[in-house]
């Protein structure tokens, strides 16, 4: 029997993927017995969302921007007439042998998937299906056929480290956790996916969520704790949602809670949710959220290992970390290890976004190009404008620029480039983003979400803020370059977490890499890349103006001048720039130049 | 504690003075200490929210998409600022920081309802469609 199965993850849902369902739902219930309808969390492809596939005998056809009314077609010609249209492209078609045949093989064709194995794949919501993939096999694996301290010695000769920024070895984080005494011990898992431009955990949560409770449970046997935490944003319910279910069924099966499969090690999973603080991604500040206070950070030493969560031993991953381990534990670390680069083994998942052709999720060996992300799987720049740079590690990383594009990407090479590995954020940027704007906007951001316990975070990003704002506007002083560089080192020595210790990183590769935007901003008042609204001349496109004298109207220095149903025209001399005009269109007639 | 609020705001939609004395009664934690939590986090409101909010993604991705003027056109469009109601109680206007829908930027988010690829124009014909329904509704 034939069986359909729609994306249901945040991204597709946002896409329509509801409005896809229900108009197939009803078709499925109309020819009931002809074909089985179910649902499967992102494949990655999220440009092309709403996403629709069709699966029969081990093949898989998946349709990209599938409406109400194309699911229609889809579903007449593909199942009932068994004839797919021509026209019809396919996203992507697999054959019954699992190897990719058809549709946009460039997006696919370069990635390892190893923490995506069944993202887009199964039922998020079945245990079943997760188990058919070799799920709980991993588990089964370390609690009966393994001891603690072969669990670790495996995941310590995968390589793995870990995937929430920092990059540290994983089997040697799970020894020191391992080595305190204590009855009580915690694993957490971080699920705060706070930096902007960065979904890949959500994806995970939402499509694969089996696979982090297992790697959390082989964890809890690893180090000997009975207890794990996730702690997920409050703004990805659905992830909520799914982790809800999934450790219901798994408690119901038996791989939660009391002498799991019969090996006599107990453990019980709970979910935090957090509440929309940035610096709660920081370990220290996510145990003090947890234990339900402000989420400030500690002083480190103690670490985590020896007092964390309720001054208790605590192993803290973040989602992708958890996500790798089953497959490491049930295949063996050597297979693990086979990919990626001498000091960074195995794969990252990274979240392509920006002004990139194809959008979405992309889990490569490490070691991959930036510019193979970027051209190959990416398809290189919307509207084929030039490259300029990518953003990596989001508020705490930095912009990489176009020359740069051979970097691979890496826990050794990428820091070299003044950015971080991060999360897994990637955005693309073409050359209508202004560098400046874009340090600032970051700046803004971390001095929004310090917490307030560090001075020099405190006020030092503050300070560095206003120079920033006072750039864009072109009120620059030629001073400047180098308070910021001043400010730079002292925030970085004087902060006593990540969000501060990292904070000027945008700004410093900035002024690396960008020297000559931020002296064009402050010398001679311009913006190479026409965006900073003081320093443009504000248009209006002939071919969009319909005459309807908006803006005229709600000019507050009357530089528009026009007559009804006729061209309007922005006298340069008078105007002020304060973009009124361009907000008010209602045709996107106004441009920047 | 944060368990307590979020159920308290999923009630009242904020948090009341009186849920902060109720909380604060229970948990034997003063007033003052449940205020610093409910103003450290963003999720926590103290003040009523409008019927429909509305959260205007300013993550990376729909900053370079242009999310600043976005934020711009929206405030003009309901003639609030940014974390203001509405004097009809319609509208609450928040930026968010994302929403993970980077692929479709810039967002906003009504409600539950994603809406992605916006312009300035189509954002505002959101915006009257929601209004023009609400009215339709009362009259």
């Amino acid at each position: 029997m034939k069986r359909i199965v729609v994306g249901m993850g945040t991204c597709g849902l946002s896409a329509g993927a509801r409005e896809t369902y229900d108009t197939l739902r009803e078709l499925a219930e109309e020819h009931a017995g002809r074909c089985e309808l179910t649902i499967a969390g992102c494949i990655g492809m999220c440009y092309r969302e709403p996403l629709v596939e069709i699966r029969e005998n081990g093949s898989r056809k998946i349709y990209g921007e599938v409406d109400a009314e194309r699911a229609r077609r889809i579903f007449e010609y593909h199942l009932l007439a068994g004839d797919p249209p021509e026209e019809d492209s396919l996203a992507l078609s697999v054959d019954a042998g699992g190897r990719r045949v058809d549709g946009e093989l460039a997006f696919m064709e370069p990635q390892e998937r190893i923490v995506l194995r069944n993202c887009g794949l199964i039922n998020p919501e079945s245990l079943e299906e997760y188990e058919q993939q070799g799920g709980y096999r991993g588990l089964r694996k370390a609690l009966l056929e393994m001891e603690s301290a072969e669990i670790i010695e495996e995941v310590k000769a995968s390589g793995l480290r870990g995937r929430g920024g920092a990059g540290f070895p994983t089997g040697l984080k799970w020894s020191f956790a391992a080595a305190n005494a204590g009855d009580v011990k915690y694993v957490v898992c971080n699920a705060d996916e706070g930096d902007p431009g960065a979904f890949m955990d959500r994806s995970v949560l939402e499509g694969d969520p089996h696979a982090v409770l297992e790697g959390m449970i082989v964890c809890g046997k690893a180090i000997g704790a009975g207890f794990g935490y996730i702690y997920c944003r409050a703004e990805y319910p659905l992830a909520i949602r799914r982790l809800n279910i999934a450790i219901e069924a798994a408690r119901e099966k038996g791989y939660l809670g009391r002498d799991i499969l019969g090996s006599g090690f107990d453990f019980e999973i709970k979910i935090k949710q957090g509440a929309g603080a940035f610096v709660c991604g920081e370990e220290t500040a996510l145990f003090a959220s947890i234990e339900g206070q402000r989420g400030m950070p500690r002083i480190r030493p103690p670490f985590p290992a020896e007092k964390g969560l309720w001054q208790k031993p605590t192993n803290n991953n973040n989602v992708e970390t958890y996500a790798n381990v089953p497959w490491i534990i049930s295949r063996g670390a050597a297979a693990y290890a086979a990919f990626g680069t001498d000091k960074s083994r195995g794969t990252k998942v990274f979240a392509l976004a920006g002004k990139v052709k194809r959008g979405g999720l992309a889990e490569v060996p490490m070691g991959t190009s930036i510019r193979d992300l970027v051209f190959k799987i990416g398809g290189g720049i919307k509207k084929d404008r030039e490259f300029k740079a990518v953003q990596m590690g989001g508020p705490s990383g930095g912009c990489i620029p176009h020359t740069l594009a051979d970097t691979p990407v890496d826990f050794e090479s990428i820091p070299a480039t003044g950015a971080i590995m991060g999360s897994g954020g990637m955005v693309v940027l073409d050359d209508s983003t202004c560098m400046v704007e874009m340090a600032r906007f970051f700046l803004d951001f971390t001095q929004h979400e310090s917490c307030g316990k560090c001075t020099f975070c405190r006020i030092g990003t503050l300070r560095m803020l206003e120079i920033l704002e006072r750039t864009v506007i072109g009120e620059g002083e030629p001073e400047d370059v180098e308070k910021l560089s001043v400010l730079s080192e002292q925030i970085k020595e004087a902060s006593l977490c990540g969000l501060g210790q990292t904070a000027p990183n945008p700004v410093l590769t900035t002024l690396r890499y960008y020297l000559e935007e931020f002296e064009a901003h402050i010398a001679e008042q311009r913006c190479p890349a026409a965006s900073c609204s003081a320093l443009v001349d504000f248009s209006i496109d002939p071919e969009k103006c319909t005459g309807c004298s908006i803006c005229a109207r709600d000019c507050p220095v009357d530089a528009i001048s026009g007559k009804p149903k006729g061209l309007y025209v922005i006298d340069h001399t008078a105007c002020v720039k304060c973009a009124k005009c361009m907000t008010s269109c209602n045709f996107d007639a106004v441009f920047k130049s | 504690m944060i368990p307590l609020l979020q159920s308290a705001q999923e009630h009242f939609g904020y948090i009341p003075r009186r849920a902060i004395r109720y909380i604060s009664g229970v948990t034997g934690i003063p007033e003052s200490s449940v205020y610093g939590v409910i103003t450290f986090y963003s999720q926590f409101r103290l003040q009523p929210m409008g019927r429909y909010v509305v959260r205007v993604c300013a993550g990376t991705a729909c900053h370079v998409a242009g999310a600043k003027t976005l934020v711009e056109t929206v405030q003009d469009e309901l003639g609030i600022e940014v974390g203001d109601t509405t004097e009809d109680g319609l509208f609450t206007l928040f930026t968010v920081a994302c929403i993970g829908c980077c692929s479709l930027a810039p967002v906003i988010m009504i409600n539950e309802e994603t809406h992605g690829t916006l312009t300035l124009a189509t954002a505002r014909r959101l915006l009257r469609r929601v209004r023009r329904s609400e009215r339709a509704k009362s009259a």
